[in-house]
């Protein structure tokens, strides 16, 4: 495992509070299917934390089994100091949940669901104050049927709320919404962070991750593979730009990988369905020299493109499949 | 903040109340289907005046004769046209003048058929001078209570009850739970046991509308009696709702789609429409399967109400339908609560 403090024993922090999050040895199996095997992962408080990973990696399970909703097979879960066994009433009224695919009634309205869920809590911020904060003022009155996917989620995201939570779980928050509705959830994400609650989430796009999380934990069958901030698991490939190139004799001949790799600054390379990948260190040297080399092999390009390395490229690199793949 | 906005009981009991009134199927099931089932029914089975049954006859002499007698319409056709007007059912019977007698010609299964068979014989040996051997006379009787219909409101009121409680309870339920709705509320603080109970609540305020419009209606459109007394039919009304709702609510525990909850909800129901008495008496069914008939609760169910309805006998004298829908109610109630699947 890389770049993953073990927490086997709780971190006293300097002003005594524990950590919001500490799992140890967490494993759960449905049947034969191992969904999470011998988690540890430490959540500090006023964090945004991202499980980042893809369909299957087991990151439901993990946050389900956190929410107090999945009894663990083996290992242990804290949260805010307390368990479920003996403080699940206190962590109820304490924690905000936002579940991935719950439907609220569609004939109720937006401030009557709102109401409902707030009766639930012995504290908590007033209704209308979650409105704002969804920025759903213009739907108040309106029934849940008449609402799209993104207003939907953020009034999933408010009902979670009204209990003013310490710490929050917010399970693939975006997935299924248009890139204007991501957006938007997201910037009421980064509101709720300025707040200073904690924030556990989980999601399949690396964007998101890096845009909202303090540290994203990466996940595949039911392990974390890498835990850091998103410059850390970024220099986890080895290099800061990705070069990607494809050439039009892909069906006819091999591209030679060794003098490629043999270009000062070059890492690494991969090739997926003719999709070539080097991961590059200094890009205004290196690039001339790929050029160069393609073209003593006789090569042609039909596909040439850099970015900066993402996490999906940390993905990449560690499992040798893409995020999306799954 | 209100009371009524800060007690989640209240909240969720609102919440049951307006997703109710706002799907107007679920009104048209529990409030006007019956009383349209009542309608019809009751329209179909009504006591109507004494039918005139319709006679032929091969001579004018014959149909005279037959015409005398106030409960026949006799009229006069040679024997094919009446065999035909037999067949086609416009006549009941058709008096033949043989040279040695009368022959009647006659469907003997039809009942009607067969009371005209009398009637008709009657009115001609009559005419041809037989006296009564002993004077009678009649004395009629179409008294509420007797009839039909009267047999029938308590047992529409019974399936009204088990229909509504077993759905209301049950398909919402199930349609939580598809939804991951059931699995949102168990995340917040929110008492499991008030979710529950806001179903019970919410279901005996809607049966007060309920069984409050269709008796009415069946008091005003065709006067059927309440024997009993009105307390103890509200007290069994509850009793039976709440019983159908444990059952309702024993079906929901494990179905995770509402196709299956259907399916599940019919396979419960339909042996009790069937079996329980609604249209006709369930004494009818052979004695060997009598023991399950009367321990059903929908058969305990309407034979209370009947008793007190029809009857008018008291708590007491209803002691045994009581205990059957107690123990169903206990039962099935607890055991629900056991196996019941939050997720």
């Amino acid at each position: 495992m890389i770049g993953l403090k073990t927490a086997t024993a709780p971190t006293v922090y300097a002003n005594g509070k524990k950590p919001s999050l500490l799992l140890s040895g967490l494993r759960k199996a449905f049947g034969d299917l191992v969904a999470v095997d011998g988690l540890d992962l430490e959540v500090a408080r006023g964090e945004c934390f991202g499980l980042l990973g893809p369909n299957g990696a087991g990151k439901t399970t993990t946050i389900e089994v956190c929410e107090g909703l999945t009894p663990p097979d083996s290992g242990t879960v804290e949260l805010l100091g307390l368990d479920w066994r003996t403080g699940a009433a206190e962590l109820r009224q304490r924690i905000g949940v936002q579940l991935q695919e719950t439907q609220l009634p569609d004939k109720l309205t937006v401030i009557e669901a709102l109401r409902l869920f707030r009766s639930f809590y012995n504290h908590g911020i007033p209704v209308d104050e979650s409105i704002r904060t969804a920025q759903l003022e213009d739907k108040r009155n309106a029934r849940i049927v008449t609402l799209s996917g993104g207003q939907k989620q953020r009034l999933a995201m408010a009902c979670a709320l009204v209990g003013d939570p310490e710490l929050l779980f917010l399970d693939e928050p975006t997935t299924g919404l248009d890139p204007q509705a991501r957006r938007h959830v997201w910037d009421l994400v980064d509101a709720l962070k300025q707040a200073g609650r904690t924030i556990i989430l989980t999601t399949h796009y690396m964007e998101e991750a890096e845009r909202l999380c303090d540290r994203v934990a990466v996940m595949d069958h039911g392990h974390i593979i890498a835990l850091g901030t998103t410059p850390q698991l970024i220099a986890l490939v080895g290099a800061e730009h990705i070069v990607e190139f494809a050439v039009t004799e892909r069906e006819t001949r091999e591209v030679k990988v060794a003098p490629l790799l043999a270009i000062p600054g070059v890492q690494s390379h991969r090739v997926d369905a003719g999709l070539h990948q080097l991961s590059v260190t200094e890009l205004h040297t290196s690039v001339p020299l790929i050029f160069t080399a393609l073209d003593s092999q006789g090569l042609n390009l039909s596909e040439f493109r850099t970015h900066s390395a993402t996490l999906e490229d940390v993905f990449v690199n560690l499992t040798g499949r893409t995020l999306r793949d799954e | 903040m209100s009371r009524f906005e800060t007690s989640s009981l209240l909240q969720l009991t609102a919440m049951r109340f307006r997703l109710f009134f706002r799907e107007s199927e679920a009104i048209f099931w529990t409030f006007v289907f019956p009383i349209l089932l009542a309608l019809g029914l009751g329209m179909a089975f009504r006591n109507r005046p004494a039918d005139i049954l319709q006679v032929g006859a091969t001579t004018m002499q014959l149909t005279q004769a037959l015409a005398a007698d106030p409960g026949l319409a006799a009229s006069t056709m040679d024997e094919a046209a009446g065999t035909h007007a037999l067949a086609t059912g416009e006549i009941f019977l058709l008096a033949i003048q043989r040279p040695g007698g009368i022959d009647y010609k006659y469907d003997d299964t039809n009942p009607d058929a067969r009371t005209a068979r009398m009637v008709a014989d009657h009115a001609i040996q009559k005419a041809a001078g037989r006296q009564d051997a002993v004077r009678t006379d009649s004395q009629l009787v179409h008294e509420a209570g007797a009839r039909y219909i009267d047999f029938l409101v308590p047992g529409l009121l019974g399936m009204n009850l088990i229909g509504s409680a077993m759905w209301s309870l049950g398909f919402a339920i199930v349609d939580a739970r598809q939804k991951k709705l059931l699995k949102r509320m168990v995340a917040s603080p929110m008492p499991r046991w008030q979710y529950l109970a806001s179903f019970l609540i919410s279901r005996l305020g809607l049966l007060v509308i309920e069984v409050g419009v269709f008796l009415g209606f069946a008091r005003l459109a065709f006067g059927v009696p309440f024997r009993g007394s009105l307390w103890q039919l509200g007290f069994l009304c509850v009793l039976a709702s709440l019983t159908f709702s444990a059952l309702g609510l024993l079906t929901s525990t494990r179905a995770k789609t509402t196709e299956a909850i259907n399916g599940l909800m019919n396979l419960v129901m339909l042996p009790m429409w069937i079996l329980s008495g609604i249209f006709f008496s369930a004494t009818r069914f052979p004695a060997s399967i009598q023991p399950l008939v009367r321990a059903l609760p929908l058969t305990a169910a309407i034979d209370a109400l009947r008793g007190n309805m029809l009857q008018g006998m008291n708590l007491g004298q209803l002691a045994m339908p009581i205990a059957i829908l107690l123990t169903w109610l206990v039962v099935t109630f607890a055991v629900s609560l056991r196996i019941f699947r939050w997720r």
